[in-house]
């Protein structure tokens, strides 16, 4: 668990952190978005301590931060920077055992562990494990980047702005692996982005940051659905807000139970932007719907995605 | 015709065979010599094949640019010139009969044009067959042996170098491990004040802003007048501490000069290699927990390492060079003979100087080259380099 308790930040007469409170829970992906200088970057930098806060408390777990050695604090936390900082003259398998190392685990555990790492992130160990940072696409160093802040086992993940300079394929794909990555191992996630797509796609709870300060903290659905400023209405958009307000909510949200209809089934935990887009490809306004295991979880109908039936639960929206 | 490079040495060596003198013979060595053209010196077989790989050589720039094309010409090239070396001994010991012991045998134009045309179109041939540092070394290393093969059997004792050697056999080996010795004792204090220097220069812009202009100015001063800026101080200095052998002349002044001109290149190239290490790699290693101590060492040193050294290249070549100016002062080093043959108007002593202060620079060079090699290679390419 991460808190903040009343911290802030000024660097000279410009206060880029003010005053800010918030707690991220264990295993939770928070996501921290907010415009250019908003302090977002400096809020996560503050977490390893790359950035000392002036006033307030930042505890993890309970503990201070502000007792603790930086350089072990920062060992127990994974870092991933948009820029990706591999180590140049450092094979791919050592930058990953770059912690591990530090931390002296035995030599065939380290191994172990590269193997394990590459495998997750999609890279033949085989051929990436002695390969040179120069050798890879922009996309394979920040997965890379990726197997080298998870090596130690973290149980704290700092990400700013990961994949902000990957093209639109490969951010999808390493957003999707993140995603699956943070679902198995229960690593408590904060991640910084300016991109409100990525945030709703991501997050279990937004943290929206102006001038230094918290202007919202919420679920996807309520960042949506309950803006709390003219500020996170335009991060958010008008354009497509109906296809990001059905991105946010899934088919077994919605489905209903006791029907039953033919056809070929989506998975409950499909987004419902994917139903609607299903629909129109089909020419069909009901679709069969099956729970993780294959079996059937009910009908989605087209006035279904309009408004909520009573069957789909909104998932919990305290602010 | 296919190499423009090879055809104008080549040219310039024909030109340099017909018209210009082989070597020199002179009944002593204050005299002019009378010239020897080099079809006079080319004496039965042996002079014949000496000068076979010229006839190769004269054909090199038609050929083809194959493997086998350049291989043949850095082969060509290197065997000519050490093959003008043993035709000037042979020469000049076939000269050294029925004269005095004071005749003297020394290299003319001719020689020397056709001995750099040589080795030139060796060189280049050996860069375009795209060998590294080591493979050019090794080129060069080759010539070296066969002309040191024929230093060591004496074919070479009758030229006029070899006789001044011989008379100074043993001041010619103080020269050198003196000359040597002044180069190291600058080093020492120019990396201990340099390194450290070059990283507050990285570190804090204002140390940059305040060491480099100083430094450059150093550099702009001529070597002579250093010398001479530094003798007065130094002699006062002496005076006032009469015991410590603190003196306006000799090797202190010398080492003081020559260590104000290797500071710029190292404290430069320091800064400029550590300025050239990625802030993200460093942000990622501070993010990950490495100490200050270990972002330098692991990170900062290794990647700044490859401009450091070719910094520290400038530097000894530099200071091999300058060496032979301190002569001047009474530090002694290879430049005592030089300017003892300036003086005395005998240009083999000259050259007997001159020769292996170019050697020592070659040398110092070619072994920081393959260092140089060898820490890029390490490094890989650096980010930004390279297209994925």
């Amino acid at each position: 668990m991460i808190e903040f308790e009343q911290v802030t930040k000024r660097f000279g007469s410009w206060t880029a952190v003010d005053a800010v409170s918030f707690t991220v829970a264990e295993g939770e992906f928070r996501v921290l978005i907010g415009p250019s200088g908003s302090g977002k970057s400096t809020v996560l930098r503050m977490i390893n301590r790359l950035i000392p806060a002036d006033e307030g408390a930042i505890r993890i777990d309970g503990e201070d931060i502000a007792s603790l050695k930086p350089e072990e604090l920062r060992r127990r936390m994974g870092y991933v920077i948009q820029s990706v900082g591999l180590f140049p003259h450092w094979t791919v398998e050592r930058n990953i055992a770059t912690v591990p190392g530090l931390l002296g685990w035995p030599k065939a555990r380290i191994r172990d562990r590269v193997t394990e790492l590459l495998e997750l992130l999609n890279l033949d160990p085989r051929r990436y494990r002695g390969a040179y940072p120069h050798q890879l696409s922009g996309g394979q160093q920040q997965r890379v980047g990726v197997a080298r802040a998870l090596a130690a086992e973290p149980r704290i993940l700092l990400m700013d702005e990961p994949f902000s300079a990957l093209d639109p394929i490969t951010r999808a794909s390493l957003q999707t692996e993140l995603s699956a990555i943070h679902r198995r191992t229960g690593t408590t996630v904060v991640f910084v982005t300016h991109d409100m797509d990525e945030a709703l796609r991501l997050g279990d709870r937004i943290a929206v940051m102006d001038h230094g300060r918290l202007i919202q903290c919420a679920t996807p659905l309520d960042i949506l659905t309950r803006p709390a400023s003219p500020l996170v209405r335009d991060l958010v958009g008008r354009e497509e807000w109906g296809l990001k307000r059905l991105a946010v909510e899934t088919v077994g949200d919605r489905a209903r139970r006791q029907e039953s209809v033919t056809g070929e089934p989506l998975a409950a935990e499909t987004p419902l932007h994917r139903a609607l887009s299903e629909m129109v490809a089909r020419g069909t306004e009901r679709l069969p719907v099956v729970d993780g295991d294959g079996r059937p979880a009910g009908v989605l109908h087209l006035s279904d995605l309009v408004r909520p039936t009573s069957g789909g639960v909104v998932p919990g929206g305290t602010a | 015709m296919h190499n423009r490079v090879a055809l104008l040495m080549v040219l310039a060596a024909a030109v340099a065979a017909m018209a210009l003198p082989f070597l020199g013979f002179a009944p002593n060595r204050l005299l002019s010599g009378r010239p020897v053209p080099l079809w006079a010196a080319v004496q039965g077989l042996g002079g014949a094949a000496a000068l076979l790989p010229g006839l190769v050589l004269l054909a090199t720039p038609f050929l083809r640019p194959t493997r086998a094309g350049i291989g043949l010409t850095v082969a060509a090239g290197g065997l000519f010139t050490a093959g003008l070396v043993w035709l000037a001994g042979a020469q000049a010991a076939a000269l050294a009969q029925g004269a005095s012991a004071a005749a003297r045998t020394s290299f003319a134009s001719g020689f020397w044009v056709m001995a750099a045309a040589g080795l030139l179109t060796a060189i280049d041939a050996a860069r375009r067959l795209g060998l590294g540092a080591i493979g050019r070394m090794a080129v060069g290393g080759a010539v070296a042996a066969l002309v040191a093969l024929q230093l060591a059997s004496g074919h070479l004792d009758a030229l006029s170098i070899l006789k001044e050697y011989a008379n100074r056999r043993e001041i010619f080996a103080d020269a050198v491990l003196r000359h040597a010795t002044l180069v190291v004792a600058a080093l020492v204090p120019t990396l201990l004040i340099g390194i450290p220097l070059g990283v507050a220069a990285h570190r804090v812009q204002a140390v940059g802003r305040a060491v480099f202009p100083v430094l450059n100015v150093v550099q702009t001063v001529p070597s002579i007048a250093l010398f001479g800026l530094l003798m007065a101080p130094l002699a006062a200095l002496g005076a006032m501490l009469p015991g410590t052998g603190i003196s306006g002349v000799g090797p202190l002044p010398a080492v003081i000069a020559l260590t104000l001109y290797s500071l710029l290149p190292i404290v430069r190239n320091t800064a400029v290699g550590l300025d050239g290490v990625p802030a993200p790699v460093r942000e990622a290693a501070r993010g990950m927990g490495l100490t200050p101590r270990q972002i330098f060492l692991r990170v900062d040193l290794p990647l700044a390492l490859p401009v450091f050294l070719s910094g520290l290249r400038i530097t000894v070549v530099q200071a091999v060079g300058l060496a032979a100016v301190a002569a001047l002062i009474g530090a002694g080093g290879l430049g005592a003979i030089m300017f003892q043959g300036l003086f005395a108007n005998a240009l083999d002593l000259v050259l007997l100087g001159a020769v292996p202060v170019i050697l020592l620079a070659v040398a110092a060079d070619a072994l920081l080259s393959i260092g140089i090699a060898a820490a890029t290679h390490s490094i890989g390419v650096l980010p930004g380099k390279s297209a994925p």
